[in-house]
């Protein structure tokens, strides 16, 4: 039995082609089904997410399986087999193995660290236990890749630093007033990354929160939607001295804010800090602003800034990551190279008890007149005997052992112990 | 015996310094919990220390200027500890611990032979006097290490620096507070020692001031600090001003400390 993995991802294969070879809703079930009856693969569970499509398979032959698991695709999914074959990438016994910790650790993904991915793989295999597509070996396998993911995610800094716009905001706020809470936001405008972070800030819960709008219902709604009160335009700067954080990101095609005003509301805020996100484009706010004291402004490209920094910082962390995915591949080995011995160690103790069987029995038949008591004593030793002949064997069996094969081949001819191959 | 435990405590405080360095450019969570054992057990060595020799002399061991560094290193730690405790800052370390070590490798490199105190000092307003000006010092000496952190951290927002060590140090926000918590504490205890001290000078001397240099940069240090206060709550210099303002404080605390006596200005404080 060996472990194979084929797939594509978002590094082989464009947009185009990993949608044709998605399997979305009903399909997914359908495709489990269809895969689980190629007569080589044992076990199987399928992932289908819009970064890659992989499926994991536990097969008799790898390169019978391989070509048949292709040939599947290639027909479930209509298409001619060269047309993708050039994206797909297939893994077998410890590279297969390797592979799916390093995707459950979200070491192979887009943004490395980001989450989500192990509750994807959760889900396949939740589904695929559901419906009895898996047993023993993939079971183990996805266990040990959601064990190494959580102690790749605690072990290192993969998952700590902000890769997106929202989250790098609300990382540079807490560098500035630590705690939150009790602070007050203004957002200046709308916009889809002003709102997410403003939906960050909120969660990280900002006391107050103050919406301008140039249409002041537009201001209303969204102040509903964010639990704030809604502020008309020409009144922002009067509210701004008792702002802590402020997103602006409003469509004017100059300054809304220059530097002479924010020296005033720095007096008239005693010089408590602020800080102040600019996400506009062109800039809505005076860069100039960021050299007066005790002001922090930061615009979309610093942002960006931050978060290239960030990647950077996980992609070291990466690093370490794979140590753990070592260590664990290498574990996950041993165990199933000791899963190898198990046939035989159940054959053999088998055979030793049917020799002890028949022998009694033989016993029985000479010696008819034997009371019970002495009857007992004589299986006793019997049994006695037959454990202690058959523990030297069985003990090396279990032993992690370079030449484990051998011996197994050695241990059947030896005890004349025929089949014994693992079968589920 | 004091001895040896004193240089134990300077070797530990040697170590954390290294590491608190090391810490600066490569931090983790095991390092700063390494530095708090290493410091802990250079206190508890430290203390004992102190506590041997308050036995030999018979009075706390502040009348030399290698006692009082120790002590002055003393005070400080045990500031250190408060604050970890409270903020669990592990990076503080970095900045606080080198001044404690230098400090201490100061005291370690002054005669340390126990003089007879005259009799006219011995007082209990021995005690008293020289706790209250030390634990005030230290709390300033504090706010030195984490003005030092505030102008980092405010250069690295400001600069758009966020990587590194802008992950590692707290927020500007609790730099300042804690700052400013410091003064607050230093300073009214440094109150206190000028005002025992003036007591103790007229029950020993028969007058309450006498412009003795020590007295006179006392008397400078308290108006700096008076100034940080005043103007932090006046004009609202807080954050950067003040974290300037509280490491200029220091060195002048560090003057009156240790210059006054270096510049063998006559005076009553010095210890020979």
């Amino acid at each position: 039995m060996k472990v194979l993995v084929i797939g594509l991802n978002h590094k082989t294969a464009d947009v185009e082609t990993r949608e044709k070879i998605a399997f979305t809703g009903a399909k997914l079930e359908e495709g489990v089904f269809g895969l689980r009856k190629i007569p080589e693969v044992k076990e199987v569970a399928l992932l289908s997410t819009c970064n890659r499509v992989e499926i994991y398979a536990c097969v008799s032959d790898t390169a019978a399986a391989a070509e048949n698991i292709k040939n599947f695709l290639a027909s479930f999914h209509n298409l001619i087999r060269k047309d993708f074959e050039g994206s797909l990438y297939s893994h077998t016994e410890s590279d297969a193995v390797r592979h799916v910790l390093r995707v459950a650790s979200s070491l192979d993904s887009m943004v490395v660290g980001e989450p989500q991915i192990l509750g994807q793989l959760k889900d396949v295999f939740d589904f695929a236990l559901s419906k009895k597509t898996t047993g023993i070996l993939l079971n183990k396998l996805f266990k040990k890749a959601i064990s190494t993911a959580k102690r790749v995610r605690t072990e290192t800094k993969i998952a700590e630093n902000a890769v997106s716009i929202s989250f790098a905001a609300v990382e540079l706020a807490k560098k500035i007033f630590t705690d939150l809470s009790g602070k007050s936001f203004m957002l200046l405008g709308a916009g889809e990354m002003a709102e997410l972070a403003a939906r960050h800030l909120v969660n990280n819960g900002v006391k107050e929160v103050a919406v301008v709008n140039r249409t002041y219902e537009r201001g209303c709604e969204m102040a509903g939607e964010f639990k704030g009160r809604a502020v008309r335009f020409e009144d922002f700067l009067h509210e701004l001295a008792l702002m802590d954080i402020i997103i602006c990101s409003t469509g004017a095609p100059s300054y809304i804010l220059v530097r002479e005003q924010m020296n005033k509301v720095m007096k008239e805020r005693k010089h408590r800090p602020v800080f102040i996100i600019d996400i506009s484009v062109p800039r809505n706010i005076d860069p100039e602003i960021n050299k007066i004291e005790n002001v922090y402004l930061y615009d979309v490209d610093d942002l960006q800034e931050v978060i290239d920094s960030n990647i950077l910082e996980r992609q070291k962390e990466a690093e370490k990551g794979e140590q753990i995915i070592n260590d664990e591949v290498e574990n996950f080995l041993k165990w199933m190279s000791s899963l190898d011995s198990v046939p035989t160690i159940v054959a053999l103790r088998q055979k030793a008890e049917a020799i002890k069987n028949e022998e009694l029995e033989k016993f029985k038949v000479k010696c008819p007149d034997m009371s019970e008591d002495r009857l007992k004593a004589v299986e006793y030793l019997a049994t006695a005997i037959v454990n202690k002949l058959i523990h030297p064997p069985t003990s090396a069996l279990k032993e992690d052992a370079e030449d484990r094969d051998e011996l197994i081949a050695m241990i059947k001819k030896l005890y004349g112990i025929n089949g014994g191959n693992v079968e589920e | 015996m004091g001895t040896a435990l004193f240089e134990l405590a300077l070797t530990c405080y040697f170590a954390v310094t290294i590491i608190g360095i090391i810490g600066l450019f490569k931090g983790s969570k095991e390092s700063s919990q390494l530095m708090l054992i290493v410091t802990g057990a250079g206190f508890l060595m430290h203390s004992a220390s102190i506590v041997y020799r308050y036995v030999a002399a018979g009075h706390l061991p502040v009348t030399s200027m290698h006692e009082a560094a120790s002590f002055f290193v003393w005070c400080i730690v045990l500031i250190f500890f408060f604050l970890e405790y409270r903020y669990k800052i592990g990076i503080m370390g970095s900045f606080i611990l080198p001044i404690v070590f230098i400090l201490m490798l100061s005291s370690s490199v002054l005669p340390r032979e126990i003089r007879p105190l005259s009799p006219v000092l011995q007082s209990y307003w021995l005690g008293i006097h020289t706790f209250l000006a030390f634990l005030g010092n230290a709390a300033f000496a504090v706010a030195f290490g984490i003005g030092i952190m505030y102008l980092l951290q405010e250069h690295y927002l400001k600069s758009k620096h966020t990587h590194g060590l802008f992950k590692r140090l707290p927020s500007i926000q609790v730099l300042d507070e804690i700052n400013y918590k410091m003064i607050t504490l230093g300073f009214p205890l440094l109150t206190l020692a000028i005002i025992s001290g003036a007591l103790w000078a007229e029950s020993a001397w028969g007058s309450y001031w006498r412009w003795d240099p020590k007295e006179v940069w006392s008397l400078i240090t308290w108006f700096i600090y008076a100034l940080i206060l005043h103007i932090r709550l006046t004009a609202g210099w807080r954050g950067k001003r003040a974290a300037i303002l509280s490491i200029i404080g220091f060195l002048i605390v560090l003057f009156t400390f240790f210059g006054v006596n270096l510049l063998s200005m006559k005076s009553l404080h010095s210890f020979s």
